[in-house]
């Protein structure tokens, strides 16, 4: 297989599989835990649960005071590599591109000076988290193989796509395809590690703020 | 005494001076990336060099090659070079016909055995034993292997040639193959394009005439001085890509701006060729010049390789259609899990038996 073709495989049938399993999973993974069902509580509710819950869903994307006291470094690195990340993957052009071809709908690029400073913070943050997880004790202790398995496929896609906008290390076709086969990675990943919580985090959310909300106290 | 087969006295002949032939030289040295003080070495060389037999074998092709090579704007010095070697077989250049035709092949075939030249353009039918394209009532694929045997080196010529082509882009009904594919023990050098820049065809003779040898090759057999870099690293409009400012359409007002065609479906990041540096027609552009984004066409497979028009990131297949059926199948699977699991639970609730004091 040369170059080419390869490249040519991971744009066609290596995505097809990526995007297989990582729908499949997610449908499958988020709606099963929606359908898990509670017992239906017979007390009178004293608050709403979905107005509740849903704000709880917009608030928790902002950070408690009492929390952002404790291990501030985690807070903030962990905003910066999110932000950017997210900065990264939807608003860059390339990847609106590639995103209009599947959705069939597009939206308008930032531009690259932005989508530059994006990715390098998210990139810097990641490393220094990485650096802290290794570092910190008490982090040491709790992460296992699959945090930094997590790490390093959430890192690749970033260290990849940065070296291909900037034209670092390779040439362009190895590193788009090695771009696109990390991203095909982690995609399949993503229903089987930790890194699900990219939805069931707002599940969560929700359900945290709908039983709080059900019995009227604060989430 | 002057060698009067000489390329130095050819060239006097034909009225070009010392000076003009130096500047080729010069020209040549710079394009495949040699050393200044090698144009001298070059100029020595093929001053002295005598006229190498090549036979060249057109099979499954277009003669876009040819073409490309002998109308590309004349005279230049690359053309004349062309007239230096001693071109002995080819179909639409030579004025014999018919059985002449042949023998004149067969003649300097075995004249100049393990020493000539095979250029070959076009790609070689292998299906029903080659019948689909024949010359003289020979198949290519007899033809190549009789030629290639007493060949000191092969040029495949065109991407045909290179690396199939347009004959082998799917369904291949011919059964459509490259020249390395059929030939495993002579040197191959493959100048892919469609067609190939003139200046890299006529570069690639000057070397082998020059060092004896044919020039460093990438993984594909291509010479690196020309297929090194790609079209995206020496296009005149990459800095607008590295902006982020790209036209949209063919006419809007990027594109009148003359921004990056990369969003209309360029391959220049992919494609390795010179097409940037050297250009076409006597240097008067190249197709991104034009206002049109490069095909690929120095590369594998350039016809299957998705739509000329949809941007690189664009999925080569449908992903759409997979993603909605998988959305489908994983929403199935988990209400139909949840089902059983609630049948389940309903079942142990009711087969649940109450304790009682008396089981006590």
């Amino acid at each position: 297989m040369n170059p080419q073709d390869l490249l040519y495989w991971v744009r066609g049938t290596g995505l097809q599989i990526a995007a297989a399993i990582f729908v499949l999973g997610m449908s499958y993974r988020m709606l099963h835990l929606v359908l898990l069902g509670r017992k239906k509580s017979l007390a009178i509710p004293r608050g709403s649960e979905w107005a509740y819950g849903l704000r709880i869903m917009w608030q928790r994307s902002f950070v408690l005071p009492e929390l952002s006291a404790r291990g501030k470094f985690t807070v903030v690195a962990g905003y910066i590599f999110h932000l950017g990340f997210l900065i990264t993957l939807f608003f860059l052009s390339q990847h609106i591109d590639m995103l209009r071809a599947i959705l069939k709908f597009g939206w308008p690029a930032l531009p690259r000076s932005v989508i530059d400073i994006a990715a390098i913070l998210s990139i810097a943050a990641m490393i220094a988290l990485l650096v802290h997880r290794i570092i910190d004790p008490v982090k040491r202790l709790l992460s296992d193989f699959q945090d930094y398995l997590t790490w390093a496929l959430t890192f690749l896609p970033l260290l990849t796509g940065f070296m291909l906008l900037r034209s670092i290390g390779f040439g362009y076709t190895t590193l788009l395809t090695l771009h696109i086969l990390s991203v095909e990675l982690l995609l399949i990943a993503i229903p089987f590690t930790k890194l699900a919580h990219m939805f069931s985090t707002f599940v969560s959310r929700w359900y945290n703020g709908a039983s709080a909300g059900f019995r009227g106290v604060k989430a | 005494m002057a060698d009067h087969d000489s390329l130095e006295h050819r060239l006097a002949e034909q009225g070009i001076s010392r000076r003009a032939f130096l500047k080729f030289c010069a020209a040549m040295a710079s394009l495949m990336a040699l050393p200044p003080g090698s144009a001298v070495a070059i100029a020595a060389a093929l001053a002295k060099a005598k006229r190498p037999s090549v036979i060249w074998l057109s099979f499954q092709e277009c003669t876009g090659c040819t073409e490309s090579l002998t109308r590309s704007h004349s005279p230049t010095l690359e053309s004349l070079i062309f007239d230096m070697i001693s071109l002995d077989y080819h179909h639409t250049l030579q004025a014999a016909s018919g059985f002449a035709a042949e023998k004149s092949r067969d003649d300097a075939m075995q004249a100049y055995y393990g020493k000539y030249l095979l250029l070959v353009d076009g790609s070689i039918p292998t299906k029903d034993g080659g019948v689909y394209s024949t010359i003289a009532g020979r198949s290519n694929l007899d033809l190549l292997h009789e030629a290639a045997k007493g060949a000191a080196a092969i040029v495949a010529v065109g991407t045909c040639a290179a690396f199939g082509g347009i004959p082998m882009a799917k369904p291949n009904p011919t059964g459509a193959v490259a020249v390395s594919d059929l030939i495993k023990d002579k040197p191959i050098i493959n100048i892919s394009g469609c067609p190939p820049i003139p200046a890299v065809i006529t570069g690639v003779l000057a070397h082998y005439l020059t060092f004896g040898e044919l020039p460093a090759l990438d993984e594909l057999g291509r010479p690196k001085a020309f297929y090194g870099e790609t079209i995206h690293d020496h296009c005149y409009r990459r800095p607008f890509y590295d902006q982020g400012k790209f036209a949209k359409t063919f006419d809007d007002e990027g594109a009148r701006n003359g921004w990056c065609l990369y969003e209309l479906g360029c391959k220049g990041p992919t494609t390795h060729n010179a097409c940037a540096t050297t250009k076409w027609n006597g240097g008067a552009g190249f197709p991104i010049e034009a206002g049109h984004g490069c095909l690929g066409c120095s590369e594998p497979n350039f016809w299957d390789a998705g739509s000329f028009y949809a941007p690189l990131p664009a999925p080569s297949a449908d992903v759409t259609t997979i993603a909605e059926v998988a959305a489908v199948t994983g929403a199935a699977a988990a209400v139909a899990l949840s089902a059983l699991d609630r049948a389940k639970k309903k079942r142990a609730q009711q087969a649940h038996e109450k304790l009682t004091v008396k089981d006590l």
